[in-house]
């Protein structure tokens, strides 16, 4: 049976087409570059993502390499910037040296590759096993829920740098298994948030109509449910890579995250901090990187969350 | 509401079951032997399987957990390898101090942090709530450990000879010796557990100092106090902050506070009387959940800081393997977690009916 189709309006061949109209994610960008605090955020990560890429071609120096053998350099110095009147007979250093004759502005610009790696990788193994459970608990219910989130329930009870340290303890320290620690101990949160918009978006009307058309469960979950639940996973995640990288910071401080000589922001004042009354700029200037990194992400976040959760919709 | 907290207390009990068992399993993976681990490199395995059984690792996992959960209820949580005493004595000994610590840090982000947020809620987008949420924003992504390096050097190194000088480090001035209460007020025969807790409270140095009138002890407590408690109350005092004002902006965008302006009532008082009180709720919800960060914190801020509390005492253990006592700690801080939980939940459900009725 043929029938001529009437031709479609316009607008709504745009939406269809993607052409034109809106779409969500470019809603999204639009409503987080209108908001100062998230713009900041995205600046701050954009500076932070290039620094991290072209860290070999930024930096004058390795991020180990021991200056003794190339230069007349003191242990500790303080920053020397020529073009700020610091006599160009002594080396320049923009951040200062090390008490391993280390150069701190190239070891800081390092660090960016290890913090980021972190904050994605550790953010990512939790969204993943975090959804998995969260999905499964909204998806089937009844007691496998009851038991999953129980158990969910179990692991938020420990304080987060606790338990990490806890399982640290048992795994031995360093960098993959600190991440593997705080991605462990992150997993309850995606779980339940992935869970709750499980939970809401199975009752709909949409749901239900491919269900009646013969979706399978698994096909429901994956082709369905899951894409429409991304959104507050979205916006946790990206709070949450702040915290990550908090978390390893304070752990590597403690001398369980990344090992010396690697160059982390956590782990180079954890080195350093009893040279903090005579040598401050070791303390400063990761310091500052760590604090800017959270801030990017936290801004970031937030402007997430209010560009996508429709109850602020202006 | 009976049926409520029966309900509620129910559901706590298979998550404190949980939190048990995965300290215990958490123990018992340990890489290595724990008897070398405990005994040192050279044990031979006679020894060995002597030590071994005196601790219970010769008997089935099962057994073992039983046993473990006798010992808890006990209150027996093992003994630390690195100082050969129990964990329990101490814990009690490092405890009152990370408590005072805590109590500072919390009450300095209440204090603060609520006027704060209620003054960036009445004049929302002026320069006082910009700045202060940039300042909220600031705090919540600082290192606790960077800041009280910063303070400690700020306010011990660049102020040294100024009024605003303040310790950088310790707990008390040298020399300084506090007297236990039990000595003060002669109660040296006193024992048991009515003994513990005024030992527990002595060892809390400002209320000795206030308990007992010192007042040149409390000022010297205090003012080495302050800048740990300001590294470790940051967070929580950001995080207080940012809640108060959104929780407010929402509570304040309701029919009833415009019926209230509508009846001609002042601004203050409205914000003040029917605002703030219905305000309050996701403000109290938020600072029962902070005492883990408080308590993760407080091992990075004593650390810095040079105080001898429980933190410091994970900060050594961390460094030694010291096992039982990050095990022990860890299961104390986990079951105060789950304890304030489910106060203010109820606090939460008496409050607001709707929350025991769903």
């Amino acid at each position: 049976m043929a029938t001529t189709a009437e031709p479609l309006p316009e607008l709504l061949v745009d939406q269809l087409s993607g052409r034109g109209g809106s779409s969500l994610w470019k809603d999204t960008l639009r409503n987080v570059l209108r908001q100062r605090n998230a713009l900041v955020g995205l600046t701050l990560l954009s500076v932070l993502v290039l620094t991290a890429i072209f860290a070999s071609q930024i930096s004058p120096f390795g991020p180990t390499q021991d200056l003794r053998r190339t230069e007349d350099v003191a242990r500790r110095d303080a920053p020397c910037i020529h073009a700020l009147g610091c006599p160009t007979t002594q080396p320049q250093h923009l951040m200062g040296t090390d008490g391993n004759f280390r150069d701190v502005f190239s070891r800081v610009v390092h660090g960016s590759r290890i913090s980021l790696q972190v904050g994605f990788l550790t953010v990512g193994f939790a969204i993943l096993i975090g959804s998995i459970i969260g999905a499964i608990s909204g998806y089937v219910g009844g007691a496998v829920d009851n038991v999953l989130m129980r158990l969910m329930d179990v692991l938020l009870a420990f304080p987060s740098l606790l338990l990490a340290i806890a399982i640290l303890t048992v795994l031995g320290p360093g960098l993959i298994n600190a991440q593997l620690a705080i991605g462990i101990v992150a997993i309850p949160i995606y779980a339940r948030v992935l869970r709750a918009s499980v939970l809401s978006i199975r009752e709909l009307d949409f749901v239900a109509a491919s269900r009646a058309l013969g979706e399978s469960n698994v096909g429901l979950l994956v082709r369905r449910i899951i894409p429409n639940a991304l959104t507050p996973l979205i916006v946790q995640g990206t709070l949450g890579i702040g915290g990550a990288v908090l978390d390893v910071a304070a752990l590597s401080f403690l001398g369980l995250g990344v090992q010396p000589p690697d160059p982390e922001w956590g782990s180079m004042i954890g080195e350093e901090r009893n040279q903090m009354f005579s040598a401050p700029h070791l303390i400063l200037f990761p310091g500052i990187a760590i604090t800017l990194t959270v801030l990017a992400f936290n801004l970031l976040g937030d402007g997430l969350r209010d560009a996508l959760d429709p109850r602020l919709n202006r | 509401m009976t049926r409520y907290i029966l309900r509620r207390i129910l559901v706590s009990l298979p998550v404190l079951f949980g939190i048990v068992f995965i300290v215990f399993a958490l123990a018992r993976v340990l890489p290595g032997d724990p008897c070398t681990a405990a005994l040192g490199e050279r044990t031979n395995p006679a020894t060995c399987a002597l030590y071994n059984a005196r601790i219970g690792l010769d008997k089935p996992i099962p057994e073992q957990f039983a046993i473990y959960l006798g010992d808890i209820a006990r209150g027996d949580l093992g003994t630390s390898t690195k100082y050969g005493r129990p964990v329990t004595t101490i814990l009690l000994e490092r405890l009152p101090l990370t408590v005072e610590l805590g109590f500072f840090a919390l009450t300095l982000a209440i204090v603060v942090g609520v006027p704060l947020g209620v003054v960036s809620a009445m004049r929302r987008n002026s320069i006082i709530d910009v700045a202060t949420m940039m300042v909220a924003n600031l705090g919540v992504s600082i290192p606790v450990f960077v800041l009280g390096l910063l303070l400690a050097y700020v306010f011990g190194v660049i102020l040294k000879d100024t009024p605003l000088a303040l310790p950088p480090s310790g707990r008390l001035t040298a020399g300084t010796t506090v007297h236990p209460l039990a000595t003060v007020w002669g109660l040296q025969g006193l024992g048991g557990p009515p003994r513990a807790i005024l030992d527990f409270v002595s060892n809390m140095y400002t209320f000795n100092a206030i308990l007992t009138g010192n007042l040149a002890l409390l000022g010297n407590v205090l003012s080495h106090l302050l800048l740990p408690a300001i590294a470790l109350g940051t967070i929580p005092l950001a995080i207080v902050a940012r809640i108060t004002r959104s929780s407010l902006l929402d509570v304040l965008g309701q029919d009833f506070v415009r019926t209230a302006r509508a009846k001609g009532a002042r601004e203050r008082r409205v914000v003040l009387r029917h605002g703030l009180g219905n305000a309050m709720l996701p403000v109290v919800t938020i600072i029962g959940l902070q005492l883990g960060g408080l308590l993760s914190g407080a091992i990075l801020t004593e650390t810095i800081f040079r105080l001898g509390g429980v933190g410091t005492a994970i900060f050594e253990a961390v460094e030694s393997r010291d096992y039982s006592i990050i095990q022990a700690f860890s299961l104390i801080v986990a079951v105060a977690f789950l304890v304030v939980n489910l106060v203010v939940d109820l606090s939460y459900a008496k409050l607001d009916p709707r929350v025991r009725l769903s």
